[in-house]
């Protein structure tokens, strides 16, 4: 006993194997157990990769993707969606004065309007968007320039806003609430739908606000400070986004719980989009019974109050209305992209096919399947 | 009890302490006893290492900053962390600080705590160690009490009991053994379990009475701590000034135990780390593996494409922000002093940042992850149940733990052949006496009966695991000479099957197995002759005439026998009583026991002692004779062992002191040397004797047999008292010892008369032709490299097919620098000629201005073709030639030779030609080499080679302390190579390479996204899921496909040895492959980016949200290439996927619930909850690993049945029915054997079917250097050269 914990200590114990360890295993015989898991017998399944085993492969896929991408391409299909440019960069558009004057600075509003046609009428909810393009979003430090306990209502976070808010952390010696660049590019046009009546009669179409942000944003991730009570009183102190134009407890005065930080706009806003190209929901246009469609054919009308300067980085800004199936938007990509890959996968199998005749049939005898 | 010798001795150590403070510098040590009443800071021993042993590396305290140290060694970890602090800098940080610094944390704390579990470990078995108990004798109490180890001081007394372990290195004073000796087990030192003698010194050799350390007042002299095991000179001064020389013989080593005396007392020499042991005792050894160094090569390809990748996202950044200009966009942020950056500022600080956002690419896990695959791996291999042996309980040891990949990339196998291809256990075949010769053909024939049957036996399972050993105290470790007469034959003939094997486990140790090799039937002749001895003897007795009358051939059987039965180590114990000694007994029955009864008669009294102090030379061990004489011959320096045959105790053991006689006789065991012989070789008879005996001894050697020769030598009174003194003087000598006894044993060895020979066959081990044939169909050149004789080792060589019958051999044997070189050059001529014709296209630049192979040779079109100049040759080389071939000048030529020839023997090389072969194998030719031995002779071979493997047998451990994997026998080479390296080096490989494509790829698509985030570094990927994937997401399938994947099954492995070659061209990874990955995993990473991309363009997708399910399939697509990749799925591959993508949407669900306003800037609240419900996630699940994963797919499967790598011909054969996979084999066209032979090249051998065997029977001697060549070839080179004079 002694001797062998010597042994052992000798030897560094470097042998991983149990029956080295240990002085009481001497007297035992060092006889490896013949388990399957420590002799590798364990039962396994060996896919061999030929032409003959993969191709049944192949086909299956092939079978399998080519409805769904049909399917999916139809679906997207149907879904209506309608997009105009106002950004104003031709000179015979009608924003084009507004958005070569406008600038940050400027105080009061420049409003256009422009006019389009939809071909077809829009059956279902209509979803207004508004797209902005070569907006960098995603940009790194755009990205992280928030300061998420401040959106939370957090007091202390309010007056001492995180580091990561710099440079838009503080202005004229006040905490600016909502801190950071993200906030302080709020998108600030407002866009207002009118249908044109055959008669001519301009009738404003009822654009909802509410439940345009993702409830648990709106419900969770961001809160005013001290509830919504008294917005004017919670963010005394502070001061406003230094490109905003009012603050944020005046975002929309008229409904207590969409102001301030729960403002659905501002919420929709501060999640930062993926690609420099997006869209954002602005507005729902609610179907109102089911006999008319939401949006009729017609001649229609938005009046546009041009706040937000994009031209400095060649931007560019749309109006989209658009429809929605179960997958989301209109895209015909996945649609095209199962088709293509099913049928390369179904041609694929075809050259496998051939690969397989010609070749895996003199040594067949290898080919027994399991 | 004896205070005035107290007080004396105090006195006396006034003296040598004050010589103490010169000498501490000094060479020697002085030790004094402890029980002289010395005050703690006055002890002259107070400056050695105490007895209390702290193997550890850390104390609480230094653990952190000593262990971070030693792992910031690893330059992976220093780059690591420099990336995670470079986060700390706010310009360029890319991730939340403190979660940057997790993974390398995670890494770092990893190896921390396996550092602080083994560290604990060595604390835990310190512990135990110090606290072991020993009988120390104390001053004050005057009496031996139980102290622990820990308080043991160098320079106390220390009682020892049998069986007890030796807490240090102890000097033995005094043994309760009447012959003053002391025996022990070194197993846990050097692995043999014999029992080795110690001697009390020489001045208390007389004492009558107990050892009283109290009256001990000597002063020690000796070597400064130094971790030689056999090594140990110094001299002991009395206080009547007298010294006496100490050896190694004198010296307990720590560790060993006592064994066979009851009771010992000796005095602290080395204590604690200072001991032979603790200095010998060095870690596992850290070897880089071919594999290791072809990867780092690749990381350093990864940093050069992550330095590409940063560069281009920095430039892309300056030119993004220059479009720009003064206009500041609203999204780029200013700096947070609120100044502006410029584009080429902020493109340096995006580069640092870059680094960052990739580290990924540089597998930080990738280091640990192999690791834990080699742990595992080695795990099995240890498992392996074909790798234990039952006989001697063992199975195999790796030892170096990370060099397991490299056995499946051998090329070369550098083999010993005595204890490697043997058994190394020795069996008495035929012997010469006075030039007759004894054949035992009885013997012989009963041997062959015996190992028939005892194949059959193996089948019967065996029941002797079970038994006891270590109880037993190992005690019958008796190397015997047994001749047994008729009677003692038949019992064992009656004797069970059972009963043999019963007592050949109960002798597990001894160098015997089994009885029936013990057992001897005597040759009728030699009987009679014997017989007709006695009966002379008898009558001689009875008349009481002087014993000169015996008629010499008589005598010299006489002689021949008292010889054989004096110079052998001879212990005999019972293991009923393990305490007592059992005196000395010769089983020497009827035919001997005249014999016996006549040494009784001339030699009463000193028969046992003698007997017993014989050192070392017995039969059993006249291996090392045989070899030490090789040696000798060839390298004058090497040391001789016939030194310490006759000449360490000739008083003792060889010699034998007729009281009646003024003679005395001297009988040696030496190698044949004529010159020992020659001065006295003036009697006809006696030249006769010589002649014959030579004759017979290369019969001998042509057989295969190991041959001694028996010489005795009549010494005067004064000429011994003469030689007795000078030796003495020598043996006392602390520098240069060895060659003084050296020079004292060839004063002792001239004008010796030869008596007779023996002949001692070692058998090859059990399926060793097997084996090598195996081993050599794989791809593997096996060269031998023996001390053995010529005949010898090319005899072994045809037993186990390494030489073929129907090959040509080529034997060089060269005098001078100039014959051997001319002889290379006449070789390679003679193989260009013969080949060239036969073989161009496999020939070009092969030859003739010598010509390394590339070292990554192109792929070639069949797996044999790198091999194809390997002719059916045969090089046999003495170690003379070899001496001269190995130089500088002609290493080439000799290599060419060599290279060209399919196997090579080099016989008679000694230990340093062996390594000097493997270091020139393995330098010129760039290949990987293998080196497998069982002695110590072998040990520098194993510690050049690339892989050293030790075979645990019957020679001590030297070897297998040296080598990084040790086996039992010679067999498991084949499983451990073909089976265990192959699914080592192609799981490993596979797995390197599939890190690589794993964070490649997931790098590539935050490279892909930089194009959209005008390259400011964003990532849409989470910084939790970016940092966590490599350490958790992905890190369990590859971990278990490391481990467990079989691309063929063990059984094909075995039975398609040329499967081997795949490792040996590294097909599972060339340098080609790892770019085939990367480019794999940026098409990978291209779809598993724009799939997403386009599905979510221009849609109101937020960055998190879509990042998401770019992860989501990233990690799908990883696992599912790993599934590709994966050739065998056990439950445990399904279950580790399945829980690593269960562990992906677990972490990222509680991740996205747990709070809503915390890691910033993802802020990924509900993220993944919201993607559940969405149809198009699942949508893109579902189409991107498909499409992303449809060209490897594709390609695997044209290429498994267009061109399919044997490997995977191997894979189908497993699937086949078990019935013939070698007939099935042959008709798969996919496969071209390597080794199969080219029938036109067989057929050009054929014609010359000279039976070698025959040849090396010629009687004559061999005095010339000879090349044999074949007759058609038309030359025959001879070479005059000086006769050899060692036959030996």
């Amino acid at each position: 006993m002694m001797a062998s914990s010597y042994n052992a200590k000798e030897e560094d114990g470097h042998h991983s194997g149990p029956s080295s360890h240990g002085g009481a295993g001497a007297v035992k015989s060092k006889k490896p157990d013949n388990t399957a898991f420590k002799q590798q017998r364990l039962p396994a399944w060996q896919p061999i990769l030929t032409a003959g085993t993969v191709l049944p492969a192949f086909f299956v896929i092939g079978l399998i993707f080519i409805p769904i991408g049909i399917g999916l391409y139809v679906t997207s299909n149907n879904i209506k969606e309608f997009e105009i440019d106002y950004t104003g960069v031709d000179v015979s558009s009608p924003c084009f004065s507004c958005a070569k004057n406008y600038s940050w600075d400027s105080t009061t509003s420049c409003t256009c309007s422009v006019n389009f046609t939809l071909e077809q009428p829009f059956e279902s909810n209509v979803f207004m968007y508004y797209g902005l393009s070569n907006f960098y979003q995603n940009h790194r430090r755009y990205v992280k320039s928030r300061d998420d306990s401040q959106l939370n209502g957090d007091r202390s976070a309010l007056t001492n806003p995180s580091k990561e808010c710099e440079p838009y952390r503080t202005s004229e010696g006040q905490p600016i609430a909502p801190c950071g660049a993200i906030a302080n590019s709020l998108f600030n046009d407002t866009l207002v739908l009118y249908h044109v009546d055959s008669n001519g009669t301009k009738i404003s179409i009822p654009l909802a606000k509410k439940g345009i942000a993702w409830w648990t944003d709106k419900h969770v991730k961001f809160r005013n400070p001290g509830g919504n009570d008294n917005l004017t009183i919670a963010f005394q102190g502070t001061n406003k986004p230094v490109n905003w134009r009012k603050p944020v407890f005046e975002l929309d005065p008229d409904d207590r719980d969409n102001n301030g930080f729960i403002n659905e706009d501002f919420i929709v806003w501060m999640r930062t989009a993926a690609l420099p190209t997006f869209r954002k929901l602005y507005r729902i246009i609610h179907k109102k019974s089911s006999s008319t469609p939401t949006l009729a054919s017609g001649r229609y009308i938005l009046d546009i109050t041009y706040n937000y300067p994009v031209l400095s980085f060649d931007g560019r800004k749309r109006m989209i209305l658009s429809t929605i199936s179960w997958m989301g938007g209109k895209n015909p990509f996945l649609g095209i992209a199962y088709i293509t890959v099913g049928s390369i996968c179904f041609f694929l199998g075809v050259v496998l096919l051939i690969i397989h005749h010609k070749y895996d049939s003199r040594n067949s005898s290898a080919d027994i399947p399991n | 009890m004896a205070s005035p010798e107290g007080a004396a001795a105090a006195k006396v150590k006034l003296r040598p302490r004050k010589k103490k403070k010169s000498k501490k510098e000094s060479k020697t040590r002085s030790v004094y006893a402890n029980i002289l009443g010395e005050e703690d800071d006055n002890n002259p021993n107070r400056h050695y290492a105490d007895n209390k042993i702290k193997t550890t590396k850390y104390t609480v305290l230094s653990f952190l900053p000593k262990n971070l140290f030693e792992q910031f060694h690893r330059f992976a970890n220093v780059y690591f962390v420099f990336i995670a602090l470079l986060n700390f800098v706010p310009v360029v940080n890319a991730f939340q600080p403190e979660l940057a610094l997790a993974p390398v944390v995670f890494i770092l704390s990893v190896t921390a705590i396996k550092d602080l579990w083994e560290d604990y470990r060595r604390h835990r078995s310190d512990k135990e160690i110090n606290h072991m108990d020993c009988l120390v004798y104390s001053r004050t109490e005057r009496r031996y009490v139980e102290k622990f180890w820990k308080e043991v001081h160098v320079g106390d007394f220390i009682r020892l009991r049998c069986n007890e372990i030796l807490p240090a290195d102890v000097l033995l004073l005094s043994s309760s053994d009447p012959d003053r000796l002391c025996h022990i087990e070194t197993a846990t030192l050097d692995g043999e379990t014999n029992l080795k003698q110690r001697q009390v010194v020489r001045s208390f050799f007389d004492l009558d009475c107990d050892f009283d350390p109290s009256k001990y007042n000597s002063v020690i002299e000796c070597e400064k701590p130094n971790n030689d095991l056999n090594r140990f000179r110094g001299y002991i001064i009395h206080r009547s000034g007298r010294r006496d020389a100490l050896y190694k013989d004198n010296l307990l080593l720590r560790g060993c135990t006592i064994r066979n005396t009851e009771e010992a007392v000796g005095i602290v020499i080395y204590a604690g780390h200072e001991t032979k042991a603790m200095l010998n005792n060095n870690g596992p050894r850290y070897k880089r593996s071919k594999l290791e160094r072809q990867m780092n090569v690749d990381v350093f390809w990864c940093v050069i494409i992550l330095l590409v990748m940063c560069s281009f996202a920095a430039v892309g950044h300056g030119l993004w922000m220059f479009q720009y200009g003064d206009k500041r966009p609203v999204f780029d942020v200013l700096s947070p002093e609120g100044t502006d950056l410029s584009p080429v500022l902020s493109a340096i600080y995006l580069f640092l940042t870059m680094i960052i956002v990739f580290q990924v690419l540089i597998p930080i896990s990738l280091f640990v992850s192999i690791e834990i695959v080699k742990i595992c791996q080695v795990y099995f291999i240890h498992q392996d149940a074909e790798l234990y042996d039952e006989e001697s309980d063992s199975h195999l040891q790796c030892r170096a733990l990370n060099i397991t990949e490299d056995l499946g990339q051998m090329q070369y196998i550098f083999s010993d052949k005595t204890g490697t291809l043997t058994d190394n256990k020795m069996v008495f075949r035929r012997c010469t006496v006075a030039g007759v010769e004894y054949s035992h053909d009885a013997n012989a024939r009963r041997l062959a009966m015996y190992q028939e049957m005892d194949s059959e036996e193996e089948e019967c399972p065996s029941r002797g695991g079970t038994l006891p050993r270590r109880d037993s105290v190992g005690s019958h470790h008796s190397v015997k000479v047994v001749l047994r007469s008729h009677s003692t034959k038949s019992h064992r003939r009656t004797g069970s099957r059972a009963e043999a094997k019963r007592a050949s486990i109960l002798s597990k140790h001894t160098a015997f197995s089994s009885p029936m090799e013990k057992d001897i039937t005597p040759d009728p002749q030699l009987m009679d002759k014997v017989n007709e001895c006695g009966s002379q003897m008898d009558f001689m007795r009875f008349h009481s005439q002087p014993m000169s009358q015996l008629p010499s051939d008589l005598g010299d059987i006489m002689d021949f026998f008292i010889a054989l039965t004096l110079c052998n180590t001879v212990v005999v114990s019972s293991p009923d009583q393990p305490r007592h000694k059992v005196r000395m007994r010769f089983e020497l029955k009827s035919p001997v026991k005249t014999i016996e009864d006549f040494i009784k008669r001339f030699t009463p009294s000193r028969l046992t002692s003698g007997s017993n102090s014989s050192s070392s030379s017995s039969l059993a061990t006249n291996r090392s004779s045989t070899k030490g004489c090789s040696s000798t011959l060839s390298s004058p320096s090497a040391e001789s062992v016939n030194a310490d045959g006759g000449a360490e105790h000739p008083n003792a053991a060889a010699t034998c002191q007729p009281s009646s006689a003024n003679h005395i006789a001297v009988f040696l065991p030496v190698p044949f040397c004529r010159a020992c012989f020659q001065g006295n070789s003036k009697g006809k008879r006696q030249k006769k004797i010589i002649y014959r005996t030579q004759n017979y001894l290369n019969q001998y050697a042509a057989d295969g047999l190991r041959t001694l020769c028996i010489a005795k030598k009549v010494l005067s009174k004064e000429e011994y008292a003469c030689w007795l003194q000078r030796h003495l003087e020598a043996e006392t000598a602390i520098q240069g010892r060895e060659e003084l006894l050296f020079e004292s044993a060839l004063r002792l060895e001239t004008n010796l008369q030869l008596l007779g020979a023996t002949g001692i066959e070692d058998r090859l081990q059990d399926g060793v032709p097997e084996t090598i044939d195996a081993l050599r169909k794989a791809g593997l050149q096996i060269w031998v490299l023996t001390g053995d004789k010529q005949e010898t080792a090319v005899n072994i060589a045809y037993a186990c097919k390494l030489l073929d019958p129907e090959e040509e051999i080529l034997t060089l044997n060269a005098d001078s620098m100039e014959a051997c070189s001319l002889l290379l050059e006449e070789s390679l001529h003679y193989i260009q000629a013969k080949f060239l014709c036969g073989s161009a296209k496999a020939f070009h630049a092969d030859f003739a201005p010598f010509h390394i192979y590339p070292s990554s040779p192109p792929p070639p079109p069949h797996w044999s073709s790198s091999h194809a100049a390997v002719h059916r040759l045969g090089l046999v080389i003495d170690g003379r030639t070899l001496a001269y071939a190995l130089d500088r000048s002609l290493e080439d030529k000799f290599l060419a030779v060599a290279r060209s020839c399919r196997s090579v023997l080099c016989c008679r090389s000694t230990p340093l030609q062996k390594s000097m072969v493997v270091k020139l194998v393995r330098n010129k030719l760039k290949v990987m080499t293998l080196a497998i031995g069982d002695g110590a002779n072998d040990v520098s071979m194993i510690q050049v080679a690339d892989v050293g493997v030790g075979i645990s047998g019957q020679e001590g451990m030297q070897a297998v302390m040296a080598s990084d994997f040790a086996l039992p026998r010679f067999r498991n080479l084949q499983k451990l190579l073909l089976v265990h390296g192959h699914w080592c080096y192609s799981r490993l490989a596979n797995m390197i390479l599939y890190f690589f494509y794993k964070n490649a790829m997931f790098v590539a698509l935050i490279f892909w996204y930089q194009f959209y985030c005008g390259f400011s570094g964003s990532a849409m990927i989470d910084q939790w899921y970016l940092i966590f994937f490599n350490l958790m997401f992905s890190a369990f399938p590859q971990l278990i496909t490391g481990t467990l994947d079989k691309d063929v099954s063990a059984q094909t492995l075995q039975q398609l040895p040329q499967l081997y070659i795949n490792g040996q061209n590294s097909e599972e990874y060339k340098p080609y492959m790892f770019w085939m990955n990367m480019i794999d995993a940026f098409y990978q990473s291209l779809v598993c980016f724009f799939i997403p991309y386009f599905a979510y363009a221009d849609s109101d997708v937020d960055l998190f949200t879509w990042g998401t399910p770019v992860t989501t399939i990233a990690v799908f697509t990883i696992l599912l290439h790993l599934g590709v990749e994966t050739k065998t799925w056990t439950w445990m591959n399904w279950l580790s996927i399945c829980f690593s993508v269960a562990l992906f949407f677990t972490v990222a669900l509680c991740y996205n619930a747990s709070c809503p306003t915390c890691y910033s800037p993802s802020n990924p609240y509900w993220t993944m909850q919201r993607l559940l419900q969405d149809p198009t996630f699942y949508l893109l699940c579902l189409i991107t690993p498909a499409a992303a994963l449809l060209p490897r797919y594709f390609y695997r499967a044209c290429q498994g049945t267009i061109f399919p790598s044997p490997v995977q011909v191997g894979r189908q054969l497993d699937r086949l029915p078990a019935k013939d996979p070698h007939g099935n084999i042959l008709s798969l066209s996919g496969i071209q054997t390597g080794a199969r032979p080219d029938p036109e090249r067989k057929s050009s051998v054929a014609k010359d079917p000279r039976r070698p065997r025959e040849e090396s029977q010629r009687p004559d001697a061999s005095l010339s250097v000879r090349i044999d060549l074949p007759a058609e070839g038309g030359v025959k080179y001879t070479k005059n050269s000086q006769e050899r004079l060692s036959v030996g």
